[in-house]
C-alpha cells in the first residue's frame, strides 16, 4: 500500500489552544498513517502536541525549528493505525 | 472592598466594582477554589492580627516599652512557628513574602559556599521564584567563573527523580540543591527523605519550599533550609517564613541589617496572626486534611467521568490533601476560568492562555501533560461538600459551552 500523502497544518500566530484544534482538524479526515506536520509559534505547542497525540494514539516523529532565525516549530505525527 | 465571611464566600458590597464589573453582574454567591498562596482567613486569626495592631504596632528595634512590647509579640510568633515546624526560635526569620524567603536562601546559601561550588541542582516542577533565583545566582560569579542551573525532570505525575537527583547533587562544584515538598499546581508529594539523604551525604545543603504544605500535612524533617508560606495556612499576606538550620553556610550577597536574612524586619502583626493561623491550622490539620482528600478523591473520579477528553494530573495517592487540576482538550483555559467565575467558582490556571506571559506552566510542560485547558483547584480548609458538588454539577456544561465556541465537538 501506498504512503498517504504527507500534510502541513499551518498553524502559526495562532495562540493555544488553536495549533492543536487545527491540526486534530486535519487529523480526522485523513488514513491511518498519515504525515501530518504543525507549524506553530504558540510556545504551548511543543507541550500540547505531544500530550494530545498520546491522549490520541498518534505517533510523535519530531519537533524541530524550521529554521535558525524563526520561532516557528514544526511538530510531526503519524497517525495511529 | 469584598466583605469576607467564612466558608470561602465573597459577597461584594452593594455597587463595588470587581474586576471591571459591578457586584450587580456577580452571582451573589462566590465559592472560592483557589487558596494556594493565599487562603481565606479564621476570625481567630482576624481577632489576632487586629489585637496585635493596637499592641504590637511599634518598631522591636526600639529600646522603650512600646518596642519592647512589639518585640515580646514577634518572638512569641518565631517561637511559636518554630514549635510547629520542628525548628527553634533562632532558626526562624520573618520576611516580606514566600518569593522573598525564596529567592533570599538560594542567593544567601549559594554566596556562602561560592567556594565549595557554584552549580544549583533544582528539580523542574520548583516554583518560579526558586528557579529564577538559581538562574540569578549562577550567572552571577562573584568572582571569576558562573556556575550552572542543573535542573533534574519529573515523571508524568510530576514526582522528581531521586536517583537523578542524588547524582546530580552528588557531583563536584554543587552550592547547593532545592527541591519542594510538593507541588503546589498538581499535589504530587516529592521524595524528600530520599534527596536529603543524598544532600547529606555530599555535603551539599537542601532548600525546601515547603510553601504548597505547610499548615495542611506534616513536613518531614529532611531539609537544612524550609520556607513556609503564612498566606497558604491562613495567615495574612505580606509575610514569609524561613528557617535556617544553624549547620548551613551562608552569607548576604546584599547589605548588612541588624535583620541579616530580611533587612528591616518583617510586619509584627502579621507574624502574630501567621502564628495563630498556622496554630489553628496544625490543630484542625486531621480533620480537614481527611476531608478535604476526600473531597480531591470526589472530584478526581467525577471529573474523569463526567467531562470528555479530560486529563487529571498529578499523583492520585502520594499528594496534598487538598489540591487537584485536570486539563480538558480542546479548551481555551482562560474562557474556561471565566465562564467558571461567571457562575461564581473562583479557580486557578497553569494554561498559557491565561497568564500575560503567554508561556505555559513549566511544571505542567516538564510532567508532559496538556497545558491547555487548564483548571487548578486549590481547596480552603473551609471547602464544604455543597461546594463540591456544586463545583461538579456545573463544570461539564461548562467545559461544552467553551468548546462550541471553538467549533471542537466532533474532534
Amino acid at each position: 500500500m501506498p504512503e498517504p500523502e504527507p500534510i502541513v497544518v499551518d498553524a502559526r500566530r495562532l495562540g493555544c489552544p488553536l495549533p492543536v484544534i487545527e491540526l486534530a482538524k486535519a487529523a480526522r479526515d485523513v488514513p491511518p498513517g498519515t504525515t501530518l506536520t504543525v507549524l506553530a509559534t504558540d510556545p504551548a505547542a511543543r507541550y500540547d502536541v505531544p500530550a494530545w497525540a498520546r491522549l490520541r494514539g498518534h505517533e510523535l516523529l519530531g519537533i524541530a525549528p524550521i529554521s535558525d532565525d524563526d520561532d516557528t516549530l514544526a511538530i510531526t505525527v503519524r497517525t495511529h493505525a | 472592598m469584598p466583605r469576607r465571611s467564612l466558608g470561602g464566600q465573597i459577597k461584594p458590597a452593594p455597587g463595588t466594582s470587581v474586576q471591571g464589573v459591578t457586584s450587580e453582574d456577580l452571582p451573589t454567591r462566590r465559592t472560592f477554589l483557589d487558596a494556594g498562596g493565599r487562603a481565606p482567613m479564621h476570625a481567630a486569626t482576624r481577632a489576632a492580627y487586629a489585637q496585635a495592631l493596637d499592641e504590637g504596632w511599634a518598631d522591636p528595634r526600639r529600646l522603650h516599652a512600646e518596642g519592647r512590647r512589639a518585640r515580646v509579640l514577634v518572638d512569641g510568633a518565631r517561637a511559636a512557628i518554630a514549635d510547629l515546624l520542628g525548628a527553634r526560635t533562632e532558626e526562624v526569620f520573618l520576611s516580606g513574602s514566600h518569593t522573598a524567603s525564596l529567592h533570599a536562601a538560594v542567593r544567601g546559601i549559594a554566596h556562602g559556599r561560592r567556594r565549595a561550588g557554584r552549580d544549583v541542582v533544582v528539580s523542574a516542577v520548583e516554583r518560579a521564584a526558586v528557579l529564577a533565583a538559581a538562574d540569578f545566582v549562577v550567572a552571577e560569579p562573584w568572582g571569576s567563573h558562573p556556575g550552572r542551573r542543573v535542573t533534574v525532570g519529573v515523571d508524568p505525575a510530576g514526582r522528581v527523580d531521586a536517583s537523578a537527583m542524588a547524582i546530580a547533587l552528588g557531583a563536584p562544584g554543587v552550592a547547593l540543591a532545592a527541591l519542594q515538598h510538593a507541588n503546589g499546581e498538581v499535589g504530587t508529594v516529592q521524595p524528600l527523605p530520599e534527596v536529603a539523604d543524598a544532600a547529606r551525604r555530599a555535603g551539599v545543603p537542601l532548600l525546601v519550599d515547603a510553601g504548597a504544605g505547610v499548615g495542611h500535612v506534616e513536613i518531614p524533617d529532611a531539609w537544612d533550609a524550609l520556607a513556609a508560606d503564612p498566606g497558604d495556612w491562613g495567615g495574612p499576606g505580606g509575610l514569609g517564613v524561613l528557617v535556617v538550620r544553624p549547620r548551613v553556610r551562608w552569607s548576604p550577597d546584599w547589605p548588612q541589617d541588624e535583620d541579616a536574612w530580611f533587612p528591616g524586619g518583617a510586619s509584627v502583626p502579621a507574624a502574630v496572626a501567621a502564628a495563630v493561623a498556622l496554630e489553628h491550622a496544625v490543630a484542625e490539620r486531621a480533620s480537614t486534611g481527611a476531608h478535604r482528600r476526600v473531597l480531591v478523591d470526589r472530584i478526581r473520579q467525577a471529573v474523569a467521568a463526567t467531562v470528555p477528553d479530560v486529563e487529571v494530573v498529578g499523583d492520585a495517592v502520594d499528594r496534598l490533601p487538598h489540591v487537584v487540576t485536570f486539563s480538558c482538550l480542546y479548551v481555551d483555559g482562560e474562557a474556561l476560568a471565566g465562564e467558571l467565575d461567571r457562575l461564581g467558582f473562583a479557580v486557578g490556571s497553569g494554561s498559557a492562555c491565561t497568564s500575560s506571559a503567554l508561556e505555559p506552566s513549566h511544571v505542567l510542560a516538564a510532567m508532559g501533560v496538556l497545558t491547555h485547558g487548564n483548571v487548578r483547584l486549590t481547596l480552603p480548609s473551609t471547602v464544604t461538600d455543597d461546594d463540591v458538588d456544586r463545583f461538579l454539577a456545573e463544570l461539564p456544561a461548562a467545559v461544552r459551552r467553551v468548546r462550541d465556541l471553538l467549533g471542537v465537538g466532533d474532534l
